[in-house]
């Protein structure tokens, strides 16, 4: 009895290892196809990769803007709920500023961009297993990991950085409605202050948390897709496991990443 | 002008030696030994009923599964054996064409015809193009190069996917079920392209098919496959003329005998006394 619980436990583990194997496999396939490729006369391709960008992120700007507003002003709002009673309302500014860059910033925009773009890489993917593209693009002597999964990687390693800058930004001017309708700010002093409250790391450790995030999302994403199995309901399945386990990852790969920036800061 | 030169370096004996070949899926044997050889120019269709383990042997020919066992001579290479990179250098030689088209949806017909030569020649995009229109040509669709996958019915999507099968001038082509899900006049026109292309270029061709009318009107040899064995192998005439019970049965269409006793069913179902596991183990292997 207590042996066939070992035993699970055993299993689960080599699961979730193999799992995460699997997922540096291709992650390691995709970085000697971006470094090593153009040397063995490969070339990456970049208008895929720019099509993707524009995919991954131009179109996410408007959505991402709203919500990333509205996470700036409830901050404001939560944190002025505590403020307010130690007569500290002009740290508002500080309060919204910090957690934006160094946390919610990078994690809403990851969120978002695994809604968007993590499940679709799944299901684009999951659909040409399938149908059979992707065993079309064997036969053809082109590498499915080169070809599909290599512009999407870049794709996110670009974005994801510069959606976060953008996510931060929209997250202090979130803030800054509060402080100016509700803390005696006008918008130039809320700014000022948001400035002279964050350090150059701040703003850092958020993107390189971004990058880890997106390389995370997409190699769950192109994962599950290639290993649907038949049939349109897998399809629907390696979509769903995209999200949850892309959702999951950024979280685990957010705690490392800030304990190791912690304690590299101590 | 590239036929001339294929033909005179084409050597004597067999494109493709297969030799005692075997195929797992996990812990279940599909294919148990097959051994075959095609000659160049020949056209070789694959019989078999669902399940048989034709498209997995169709697979594991153009190397998108790994035998368990056996080799797979072509072009003087064992595929079951070789590197990655060498599997590709002879996939380039290959043309396949898939059950469904497997087009990508993402591109024109045009660029999907293009692509491998994109991918794997130096021709400048005018070249490209001219060649995409030639192999458009040749299998009827002339003038559809920007028209979307999904813009085209089955039969035109099976017409677009033998073109990017042809346009490295493959030296072999496969064929998945060309005719399954077309209507009788369409499956037609695909046997008449099969046809027209083995005819035109001389290629070596091989597919897999359960349809017995387009089997006939384009192989030279016929394999019929049952339950992962070749169980006959010959020219169409040698198989019409064939009184091998199992390839009767699948030439005259006859039907499995059915289970049909009630008294069997009922013992299936309460797990009685009879030979249970072996009628259940012969209807999934049918």
């Amino acid at each position: 009895m207590i042996t066939d619980l070992f035993a699970q436990i055993g299993k689960t583990v080599i699961d979730c290892l193999s799992y995460v194997g699997a997922l540096a496999y291709l992650v390691a396939r995709a970085t000697y196809c971006v470094v090593v490729g153009p040397f063995q006369k490969k070339r990456v391709r970049w208008k895929r990769a720019v099509s993707q960008a524009a995919e991954v992120g131009v179109r996410a700007l408007p959505i991402l803007s709203l919500i990333t507003f509205f996470i700036g002003l409830i901050l404001a709002l939560q944190s002025a709920y505590e403020l307010r009673k130690l007569g500290a309302l002009s740290l508002v500014a500080t309060a919204v500023a910090i957690t934006v860059t160094r946390e919610l910033g990078p994690l809403i925009t990851a969120i978002l961009v695994i809604g968007r773009s993590g499940s679709a890489f799944a299901a684009e993917i999951g659909t040409m297993r399938v149908t059979e593209e992707i065993d079309a693009l064997e036969t053809m002597a082109i590498d499915p990991v080169e070809f599909l999964v290599v512009p999407k990687f870049v794709a996110m390693i670009i974005m994801m950085p510069c959606l976060t800058l953008w996510a931060n930004a929209m997250g202090i001017l979130g803030g800054a409605l509060f402080g100016v309708t509700e803390a005696n700010f006008t918008w130039g002093r809320y700014l000022r202050s948001s400035i002279d409250a964050l350090y150059l790391h701040d703003i850092t450790t958020g993107l390189v948390k971004s990058i880890m995030f997106g390389i995370t999302i997409t190699a769950v994403g192109c994962y599950e897709g290639l290993s649907t199995g038949g049939g349109a309901e897998e399809i629907g399945r390696s979509t769903t496991r995209a999200v949850v386990l892309s959702i999951f990852l950024v979280i685990l790969v957010d705690l490392i990443f800030t304990a190791v920036f912690f304690a590299g800061n101590q | 002008m590239a036929e001339i030169e294929r033909e005179s370096t084409q050597p004597e004996g067999p494109v493709i030696s297969v030799r005692d070949l075997r195929v797992q899926y996990g812990e279940r044997e599909i294919l148990h030994g097959l051994s075959f050889d095609v000659t160049h120019g020949e056209t070789l269709v694959i019989l078999g009923g669902s399940g048989s383990g034709k498209s997995t042997l169709l697979r594991t020919l153009v190397g998108l599964e790994k035998p368990s066992a056996g080799q797979i001579w072509m072009k003087g290479q064992d595929i079951a054996a070789t590197s990655r990179k060498g599997l590709n250098e002879i996939r380039k030689k290959l043309g396949m064409s898939f059950q469904g088209g497997a087009l990508f949806g993402s591109m024109t017909v045009g660029e999907n015809v293009a692509l491998p030569l994109r991918e794997h020649t130096d021709l400048e995009d005018s070249t490209i193009e001219i060649v995409v229109r030639l192999k458009l040509n040749q299998v009827g669709l002339l003038g559809f190069e920007n028209y979307m996958p999904s813009e085209l019915s089955g039969g035109m999507k099976k017409r677009a996917a033998v073109a990017r099968a042809m346009a490295m001038d493959p030296e072999i082509l496969f064929f998945d079920e060309p005719s399954a899900g077309l209507d009788p006049i369409i499956a037609a026109g695909i046997d008449h392209l099969i046809v027209q292309v083995k005819k035109a270029f001389r290629m070596t061709i091989i597919v897999v098919t359960h349809e017995l009318a387009s089997a006939f009107l384009i192989a030279d040899q016929m394999i019929l496959v049952d339950k992962g064995n070749i169980v006959a192998h010959g020219t169409p005439e040698e198989m019409r003329s064939s009184t091998q019970p199992r390839v009767r049965q699948f030439l005259d269409r006859v039907a499995e005998p059915e289970v049909s006793q009630e008294l069997d069913y009922l013992q299936m179902l309460t797990g009685g006394p009879t030979n249970t596991g072996q009628v259940a183990g012969w209807r999934r292997g049918v």
